[in-house]
Parts: C-alpha cells; structure tokens; sequence
C-alpha cells in the first residue's frame, strides 16, 4: 500500500465517522480496499438512509430480517440499535409474531432469497403486489430486495472475514449484549483494531503480511505457473461446445462434493430465531434437484447491465447507479500483485472466483470455460467459497486458513468482497428476473 | 388481426405488399435482419436460427438453420446480420464468444462456413461492410472489436476501445473506411478501419451504456445512439466535434435504433425492458411518438425496416417468440389520443384555456365574453410542406379570463393557513383558536363547526358553563349557512374555492357551480354570478335576515338586538345547536344510515323545543351518561366530507389533524390522502412552505409523511475548486482544503452554515448573528451589505 492509498483511507474513516459517529468493524476490514469501501458506503447508505420507497424503520427491520437468515447477530445487533433509533416500534423485535402482516409477507422471499434464489417465481411476486390491504408496491418491494439482498451477502461477508460485535460501550439501553458467535473464532478484525488503534498508523500494510512457510510457496508458484499456461494456450487447446457444456456441469456438480458432511443441526440462539420462520430451510445444491429439473440461469439472457439495472433503477431510483459502481469496482479491483509477485494480471482469477459462485447458484456463462475455475481454484478454497456464500455461518477459522497460506490478508480480503457481490448480484439477478416476468 | 389493410408501394420496379401480420417462432427472438431483395427474414436467438420467406399473407418457414443432433453454443446467437451485398451471405455472433459466418448456397444440410473464435467473450455484435463483400466487423463484451476478411481464417486486424465492453459496431455509409462503436461506459469512438492503433474521435454519448447506434441514410453525417439512460440522441458528426442535435428521451432503456428510410428525421426504437412497444419518433418531435406498434406481448429484441427504400414496412422479433410485420397504416398514433385541449386555473382563479383554433372558430354560435376579461393570444405553428408525415394541423388558440379581483381573491385561505393552530396545545383551546381564527375571516360556518369539535371532544367538565353558552351561540349559526348552500347562493370565497379544486378535477359539486355543459360556458356563467355576488357581506347578511325570520321563535332577544347593531355576523341568535345536526345530516347524509345517527336525530329533534339555557345542561347530561364521544363520529365524519364536496379542503385538513386518532378511523384512509394532496398542493401554490411543511409533520397518512423525506439533499460545490463536494459539506476531497470557514472565527463550520446569498460569505449561525447586529458590512471585507433577517 502506497502512503497515498493510506492518506486516502483515512480520510475516509474519517468522514465515515463523522456522518455515523462510529466506525464499525466491517468499515475497518473493508477500508483495506478503500476505493471499494467508498462505493460500498455511498450505496449502503442510500438503502438504508436516503430517500426511499421504505420508512426507515422497516429498512432497518428488514436487514434484520435478512441476516437472521445466517443467524449473524452482529449484523442483527447493529441494527437493532438503528432500528430502535430511527422510531421503530420496540416490540416488533419480540420476534416475527409481532409484526405487522405486511413485513410478514415478506418472509417467503426471504428465505429463498437466502439460500435457494433460484425458486424465486413470478407467482412470488404477484402475491406480494397483490391488492389488498397488506400489499407490497413494486417500488417498494424492490427496495426490499435489494436490503435483503445487500444483508445476505454482508452475512457471507462478515464470517468470511471473522467479524466480531464491537464492544460498544453504549450497549445498555435496552439490547443485549448477543453472546460472541461461536462459529466464528478468527479475529482477524479485532487484530487489525489492536494495531490501528490510531487511524494514521503507518505500518498498515506490514501487518498484513502473513509470515509463510516455506512448502506453502510452492502451492502459490504452482497456481502462477497454471494461470499463465491457461493464458497461452487459451488460443491452441479449443474445447469443443458439448466439452464447454459439460465442463460446467461437472463444476456445478463437483461443487456438490465440495462441502463438508454432515454439520450437527445448529442450534439457533432464541436472539436470531424470532426473527426467522422456517429455520430448517437452507442452501441445497443447485445442482442435486433431482427431479424437478429447473433450467439453468443463462447469463446472456438476463445479465445486470441490460436487465437488473433497468428495471432496479426504474423502480427504485438511483440505486442502479450506485450498486452499477460497486460491482464494477469489485470486479476491477486489482493491484496486479498475488502474495509476494507483483505486475500480475489477476483478471482470471477474479472471473473464476466470481464466475464460480454464480455457478452454484446455477447461472451459466456462455463465453466462460468452466474448465479454468478447476484450474485456478484449489479444493480448500472451494470449500471455503462455498461455505461462505451458501452457509456462511458455517465458516471456521481453519477454513480460512487453509486456502492460499501464502497469500496477504488483504488479498483474502478482497476475495470476501467479490464473494460477497457476486453473491448478491446472483440473487437480485433470480429476484429481479421474477419481478420482470410478473410485469410481461 | 381484421383491420389490416392491405398496403401496396411502389419502389422502382420492385413492388411491396403485404398486411401487418405474425408468426409464432418456437422460441424467443434475440436479433432478425432482412435480405436485401427484402422477402426473406432471418431469426436469430439462444434456441432459434430461422430463415422465413415474407408471402402476401403470412411467413413461411423456409430453413431452419440449425443442425445437428446437440446444437452447440455457436449456434446461440446474439446478434445475426444479413449481406446486403451478397444474399447468400449471413453472419452471428455467438453468445459463447465465436462469430460464424453462413453461406447459403452450400448443398450440404449444415451451411456453416467459417468460424471465428478470437473473441474472449460474448460477441454482442456484427456489422458487414455496406459495399464491401468479403468485410466483417464484430464488437464483443472483451473490448475488441475485430475486422474479418472471409477470405482469411483469422482477423486481419483487432481494435481495442481501451474501455469496457462493445455493445455495437456500424459502418458508416459515407465514409468507406469509418466505423462507429458504442460501449458500456457510454463513449462512442470512430474508428478508421485502415488504423487499428487509435481511435479517431471518442466522445461521451450516454450516462451508462450505449446500446446501439445508426447512421442516418441519407443525410450521411448523422449518427443515433440509444442508451440505458432511456436516451436516443442524434449526433451531427460532420463537424469536428461531435454535436447533439436531437435528443428523444423515451421511458425505458434503448435496445435498438433505425432511421426510418425515406424520412429524414424518423427513428424507430424498441426498448431492452418493461416497454414492448416499437416507437417511431420525429426527432424534432421528442415529447410524443409520431407512430406506435403495440403487438408485441415481451420486449422487442429486434427491428428492422423491410426494404431500404420503403417506410411502410417494419419488421420485428420479440422474446414473446413471435416475428411480427407491421404495416404503417396500421400504426397507432398516440397524438390522436392526444387532449388537443388544455384548462388551467391560475391560484386567484384566472383560467387559461387552449384549443385547436378550429375548435374555437367553429363555435361561432357562442358569443365571445365581451369586455377586456378576454385576453385571446394565438399562436401558430406553420406547417413544412416538405414533410408528408405531418398529421396534425398545429396552430391553436389560448385564451385567459380573468376573474375581478375581489371575488378572486384567496387571502382568507392565506390568512386561515397562517394562523390556524393545529397541534402542540389541548384540544380546547386548538379548536377555540380556530374558531375565533376563522370568525376573524367572516367565515362563520367554520367558526362553528370548530366551536362544536370543541364541545364534542373535550371533556366538559373544564369547560365553564359561560364559555360553552357563548360557543353555542356561535354553533347555533350552522344551520342557516348550511341552508343558504343548499340554496345555491355560494360565499364568493367557498365558491372560488370550489372551482380551484375543480381545476385539479376532484370535486364533484355539480349542484353549485356547473349545469356543466363545456367548460368554457361555465365559466363565463360563473364568473357572471361571482361578479353579481361581488359583495358577499351582503349576501350573507341577506340570508342572516331570512334565519331570522324563520327561525328566531324562541331566543332570548338581547342577543337579538345586539345582532341589529354590531357586527352581524357574530351575532347570530343562540339556538340549540343540536338542532343543527339532524338538519345537516338531512341533506348531507344519504349513504350514512347507520341507527347510531338516526338515534341521534330522534334524540337531538326531542330536545329541540328546549329553551337555549338549559342546553348547557343537557350536554351535561349527555356527557355524563357516558356517550362516548364517539357517538359523534359520524356526524364530524360528515362534516368533513361536506367540507371536503365544497371545496374548502382546508378546513377538512385541519380538523383532521387537530382531532387526530379521534376521527381517523372513520375516514378511509384514501380520501384523506387526498384531502392531504389537496390541501399541501394549494398551500405550495400559495408558497406557503412553512404551513404545507407543518401539515406534511402531522398527517397521519404514510404516504403523505413520507413526503418530508423526500429530495433532502443540498449539494454543495467547494469554494475553492468550484466542483462538487462528493459527502461532507466541509472539506473538499479534491483540493483538500476546508471548504466553508467562518468569515468571524476563520475556523471550520462544521453545524449550521448560514450565508449570504448576495457574496457568498458566511459562517457560524451565531457568530453572523452577532456581526450584524453590530455591522451591516460582510464580516468578510467584502463590502458587500449583507442582510440576515
């Protein structure tokens, strides 16, 4: 990190500060890759606090709604404080009993949206803008999506990357203290605290940097070596199309084995239990559907350039705009460095990384040979993406160690975030789709 | 499909003839083009790759070009294009990348010719050279743009746009060697096709992608781009910097754009979202679509004109796999549909109307008003006789009439707005306030209904026995005002009040103002009664007698007396008030039949015969047999909606906020956003800032409170760099310098700002507060003299 990115960083904790009075510690992670906080703040903050289809409240109600679905109570608490700040009714966070019908509503779509987007249908939507008394208007349903969409993917974000509650002094006023997650043992975030106790701490980026061992090394050279043969040999060894097509099968199929067995049914604390209905329901893979054969999602026929955007920015103002920038900002981000090299063009990988999680939501690029997200992605990786995208709560810290030993905590980082928006594109992608076809 | 008309033109030798007619393709659409002899069409998309013959009656499916037992990605399509040199010729672009070229005239089953897979990722477009046979271009979401010769097996050269993804290529038709590419940051570049190294010109079309683009037929330096900014613009490219001369805004996002032949300045547009319609607009017409085909049930994904010399003939494919031709004629023309009239009322209650001057000229039987009320301007527009599309004759007339200043005048409402109170004190003394806000005005009416809210709601039990003789005093005068309306003598003031509300198209009080045979007449009629109702003391002074007359049997007579002498209006005799009510529910309340008013009546009507005085008592008694004082509920709902039907949404408005949760329910929460809508509109109209704001606070209504929230952001630009200020008002991320510094302390403003709008100086509310109490100079040094009030 060059002084100027570290001057820049500051200054934008500084004003993130300034308008919100704190610093949480997803901002800190983040600020890592400042230009990619600077758009992820700009649109979180119009979701959550610019004009809208939504009152406040609801919003702040709805993320909540969102990460109980992962059971992330840190992402529960920070808005059960903003929720009960901007005017919400107290009782509401009794649980989902005592809401009005018309938030109830909105559980369905929730809780595919969460874990199985693509059963999302127009017959969803329909019943939620159907007229009558507790009816969603389209705007505002969109408005909704696009918080439960945004609190999905922060979810993934926040186990990903091992973020704690912060100890905040000022949580008496009526809100517990939620017991740390236990899951969730890294502390990777409170770690960054310790040492950026002071904002300008200049050694930023040295601690970052992991000390590698040394047969690890070669695991990296190993995947350098297979990006560049991919790079050359891109135009000699032509797949044929069946090839092309079942390479991909064969992704979305492997990605059933990548997971782990069977997890002990967790059990959810009462805290995040309330605010979901239906906890049983989970991701299943997009590929193990067995009868019920549904299509897969082409890219080329609704892609978030044409499609989502029009219709998001149609109905929900702006919006497009600002998640437009952000996932073009993840996508591009790079420094052209991998761990220790540097002038490297990362373009690959971040394609496979991205590509590779539509995959389990079952999207297909037609122009991207699936073939390379085996080359490129080593299995402790996979399990780790698969993990976070599809049970983040599932995340451990040893997962998140074992996958690129060698490479810099800032890096992993950025995997978390393209991660995390390639996840919420998939799901504003089948949500949105549905809400197109209910239009036609 | 029964009106189509058969169509039939002349083009040189070749004829053209056909009716609007459709096929069903078996899967959606993504692109089509048309041979040049234009009877055959070619259907490209994910699952389809057809070609059709275009017969008199229908399309006939003549070749199905894809093949094979697996059809493989290649045969995917995104875009397809048609040689317009060479009929045997075709070109793809493929989803996965490859653009494959298709010949024809091969005798094999399988009429794949070559195969280009240089592209990376998906090819979104493909463009052959207009007279060049063995040119083809392709613009592919890579960034590359690659020139094919058929005769080679590879690119013969590659273009980097050097930004994101191509969304279309074109060549231009003037220029041999020029192409046009649009991308997905929204430049568009033109290249030389001889220098691959540089683009020649770029410049910024659209905020976010340009989805396609066209060079203009004719007039060759023209090129139209279509964003998904909901944009098409036409750019002269003739001259060395690219100029926007038209810009169309539709509302969806652009898919595709293609000059109409033959008309110099129509367009035809089809949408990439929500809108299936295929528009052809007249530039220079950018508001309303000269013609519009509405058949298709899902976006259109692909148009193109039949023939390059022929208008008539439009042909397109959908994701609602359906191929359509469209035949003009068959068109719809929404400036049909178009009101070629148009009504306003100024706020003082002047009308404005505009007609087609036929329109007016015709209807010579109607006398024009006579006197200097009218104020007829007319304005024409003349017709280009070289334009044969021009369907509508454009000149109209606009006349104003203005009503007499007194009549007009709204200052009650102004007056009422200002110094109504309608929260933040007990219920008491909020109605108290308004009734004496509103007998100030001579609005008597009001005044009492106010008063009666008052003896309604509040407990009684604080209310000394004079006040409430006194206000009932005051409530007693409802009903003579009720009757006067029934009678159709209208306050001047309720009556302009009425007609501002009909000017919004709500209100339905036929029986006042309108025998409502057109508008214009109406008016006129009304403004004769208004200028003959000019003074309206006397009319309520006339009705005042008549009450009176009728009905003054049995109140005690000092009240009457004063009545003779002092202010007329406040001395309207004492009556039970209770009596009002069954005889505002008579004529008010014909749907409202609940028992719990008919009880009421029968209840009030027995007590009618009871001396003034003791009707204290007898609201006491009805209080303290416990009516729940929403035993009256019905009757204010009434009241409410009575004001409402009148006009005077105002006082609507304000009891319903005043009385809040009391009333709320009993209204239907539609018509009180209405009334809401209503009243803020009219207090915005008066500038009123303060009060709509006021009334935006307290409104119950979601939709209504969520106004406030509504564009609350003040941009600001830095003092110093002059460009904007990306998040906080006070240090500028580009120059990195405090932007706002208090001209007093020269520290950074950090709360509230105040500045002059004169010199731009300011600072700290507090400390300019106290420089210009002591200086009326800019504290700045400015010399400026600033004001602060």
């Amino acid at each position: 990190m060059q002084a100027n990115g570290l001057d820049e960083r500051t200054n934008l904790l500084v004003e993130e500060y300034s308008t919100s009075g704190r610093l949480d510690n997803i901002t800190q992670v983040m600020s890592i890759h400042t230009q990619y906080l600077e758009s992820f703040l700009r649109s979180q903050f119009y979701m959550l606090r610019m004009d809208g289809p939504l009152p406040l409240p609801y919003r702040h109600y709805i993320a909540i709604m969102a990460a109980a679905r992962h059971q992330c109570s840190y992402l529960i608490n920070m808005h059960v404080d903003e929720f009960l700040k901007t005017g919400g009714i107290a009782e509401w966070l009794n649980g989902l009993e005592y809401i009005p019908q018309r938030l109830k509503n909105l559980n369905e779509i929730n809780k595919l949206l969460a874990h199985r987007p693509w059963l999302i249908t127009k017959e969803h939507i329909q019943k939620l803008v159907k007229t009558g008394e507790n009816n969603w208007s389209l705007p505002e349903l969109v408005h909704a999506v696009v918080l439960l969409a945004h609190y999905h993917a922060l979810a993934s974000f926040v186990f990903g990357s091992g973020i704690n509650p912060e100890r905040d002094p000022d949580t008496s006023n009526g809100v517990r203290l939620i017991a740390v997650n236990n899951f969730c043992v890294c502390d990777l975030a409170n770690d960054n605290n310790i040492e950026n106790a002071s904002l300008t701490s200049s050694n930023f980026g040295n601690v970052m940097v992991f000390l590698q061992i040394a047969d690890s090394l070669s695991e990296l050279e190993a995947l350098m070596e297979r990006m560049k043969r991919l790079q050359e040999d891109k135009e000699d060894e032509e797949a044929s199309q069946e090839e092309m097509a079942t390479r991909f099968e064969k992704e979305k199929k492997e990605s059933l084995l990548v997971i782990s067995g069977a997890f002990d049914d967790e059990i959810v604390s009462t805290d995040v239990s309330r605010y979901i209905e239906d906890p049983g329901f989970g991701y299943k893979d997009f590929a193990r559907r067995g009868e019920d054969h549904l299509p897969t999602f082409r890219a080329q026929d609704y892609t978030w350039e044409n499609h989502g955007f029009s219709l998001v920015n149609r109905l929900y103002s702006d919006i497009g705009h600002l998640l437009d920038e952000k996932f073009r900002m993840v996508y591009n981000l790079t420094y052209n460095t991998m761990a220790t090299h540097e002038d490297v063009d990362t373009t690959m990988l971040r394609r496979a990384l991205f590509n590779y999680v539509h995959c389990m939501y079952g999207i297909r690029y037609d122009d991207y040979d699936y073939g390379e997200v085996n080359q490129l992605l080593e299995r402790s990786l996979k399990v780790y993406i698969k993990t976070v995208t599809c049970y983040p709560e599932r995340t451990t810290k040893r997962m998140y160690d074992s996958y690129w030993r060698q490479f810099k905590h800032s890096e992993k980082v950025h995997v978390n975030l393209l991660l995390m928006e390639a996840r919420m594109q998939a799901e504003l992608l089948y949500a949105l789709r549905a809400i197109t076809r209910h239009l036609t | 499909m029964e009106k189509m008309a058969r169509v039939t033109t002349a083009l040189g030798g070749n004829t053209l003839s056909g009716r609007t007619m459709f096929c069903h393709l078996d899967a959606p659409a993504n692109a089509i083009s048309v041979c040049r002899d234009a009877a055959q069409v070619v259907v490209a998309g994910r699952n389809i790759f057809k070609i059709y013959s275009i017969e008199e009656e229908q399309f006939v499916e003549k070749l199905n070009l894809r093949v094979g037992r697996k059809p493989s990605l290649n045969f995917s399509c995104a875009d397809v294009v048609w040689h317009q040199m060479d009929e045997n010729l075709l070109a793809t672009a493929a989803t996965n990348g490859v653009v494959v070229t298709w010949n024809l005239g091969k005798p094999s089953r399988n009429k794949q010719d070559q195969l280009f897979t240089e592209h990376k990722r998906t090819v979104n477009k493909v463009c052959f050279h207009p007279t060049e046979v063995y040119m083809l271009l392709s613009g592919s979401q890579d960034g590359y743009m690659k020139c094919f010769d058929l005769r080679k097996k590879d690119s013969v050269s590659t273009f980097s746009g050097q930004s994101e993804s191509v969304r279309d290529v074109q060549f231009s038709i003037r220029d041999y060697f020029t192409f046009a590419a649009t991308f997905e940051n929204g430049n568009v570049q033109l290249w030389d096709i001889r220098r691959p190294d540089r683009y020649e010109r770029m410049f910024t079309a659209h905020n976010g992608p340009v989805f396609c683009c066209d060079w203009h037929l004719e007039d060759r330096g023209w090129l139209a781009t279509g964003g998904r900014d909901k944009m098409v613009k036409v750019w002269d490219m003739n001259t060395t910097r690219a100029k926007e001369i038209y810009c169309v805004q539709t509302i969806a996002s652009v898919a595709r754009v293609k000059w109409r032949p033959e008309c110099k300045h129509h367009i035809a547009t089809c949408s990439m979202m929500v809108d299936h319609n295929i528009y052809v607009w007249d530039v220079r017409r950018p508001f309303i679509p000269s013609a519009m085909f509405e058949e298709h049930k899902d976006v259109t994904t692909g148009i193109v004109w039949r023939h390059l010399h022929d208008p008539y003939f439009l042909l397109s494919g959908s994701k609602d796999s359906t191929l359509y031709q469209h035949i003009f004629k068959d068109a719809s023309q929404p400036i049909d549909r178009a009101n070629p009239e148009g009504l306003c009322y100024s706020l003082y209650g002047d009308l404005a109307f505009a007609a087609k001057e036929s329109l007016i000229s015709s209807d010579s039987n109607r006398k024009p008003y006579i006197g200097d009320r009218r104020h007829p301007i007319f304005f024409k527009r003349k017709l280009d006789p070289t334009e044969q599309f021009e369907y509508i004759s454009s000149s109209s007339a606009l006349s104003v009439f203005e009503t007499d200043v007194e009549s007009g005048s709204m200052d009650w409402f102004v007056h009422t707005a200002k110094q109504y109170a309608l929260a933040g004190r007990p219920l008491a003394e909020l109605c108290d306030h308004n009734a004496k806000v509103a007998k100030g005005l001579d609005r008597n009416q009001v005044a009492q209904t106010w008063t009666m809210l008052r003896i309604i709601y509040s407990s009684l039990g604080n209310v000394s026995s004079a006040n409430l003789n006194h206000s009932m005093g005051k409530g007693s005068a409802a009903l003579p005002l009720m009757n006067s309306f029934n009678l159709k003598d209208i306050p001047s003031g309720l009556g302009s009040e009425s007609r501002l509300d009909r000017s919004k198209g709500e209100s339905r009080t036929e029986n006042i103002l309108m025998d409502s045979s057109s508008t214009l007449i109406n008016n006129e009629d009304n403004e004769e009664t208004e200028g003959s109702d000019v003074p309206a003391d006397y009319l309520l002074g006339d009705v005042e007698a008549d009450e009176d007359d009728l009905y003054m049997m049995d109140h005690e007579n000092p009240h009457a007396e004063e009545q003779e002498y002092s202010l007329p209006q406040e001395a309207f005799p004492l009556r039970h008030e209770i009596v009002d009510n069954p005889s505002a529910l008579d004529h008010l309340q014909d749907k409202a039949d609940s028992p719990h008013v008919s009880g009421n009546e029968a209840e009030t009507v027995s007590l009618t015969p009871v001396e003034s005085f003791s009707l204290i008592s007898i609201s006491h008694s009805l209080y303290e047999n416990r009516l729940p004082s929403d035993f009256f509920s019905p009757i204010v709902r009434d009241t409410l909606l009575f004001y409402a039907e009148q006009g005077d949404v105002q006082t609507a408005v304000s009891v319903l906020i005043v009385l809040g949760e009391r009333i709320r329910k009993e209204i239907d929460e539609q018509t009180q956003e209405h009334w809401y809508t209503s009243y803020i509109d009219l207090l915005q109209r008066f500038q009123l800032w303060n009060i709509s704001n006021e009334v935006i606070k307290l409104s119950t209504c979601r939709a209504i409170n969520c106004l406030n929230q509504a564009s609350t952001t003040l941009h600001v630009n830095c003092s110093n760099c002059k460009r904007p200020m990306s998040n906080r008002g006070w240090i500028c991320d580009r120059c990195r310098q405090c932007a706002s510094m208090c001209a007093v302390c020269h520290h950074v403003v950090k709360g509230l700002f105040v500045w002059c709008q004169g010199c731009s100086h300011g600072g700290h509310l507090q400390h300019i507060m106290k420089w210009l109490e002591t200086s009326s100079h800019c504290p700045a040094g400015c010399g400026h003299l600033c004001e602060y009030t």
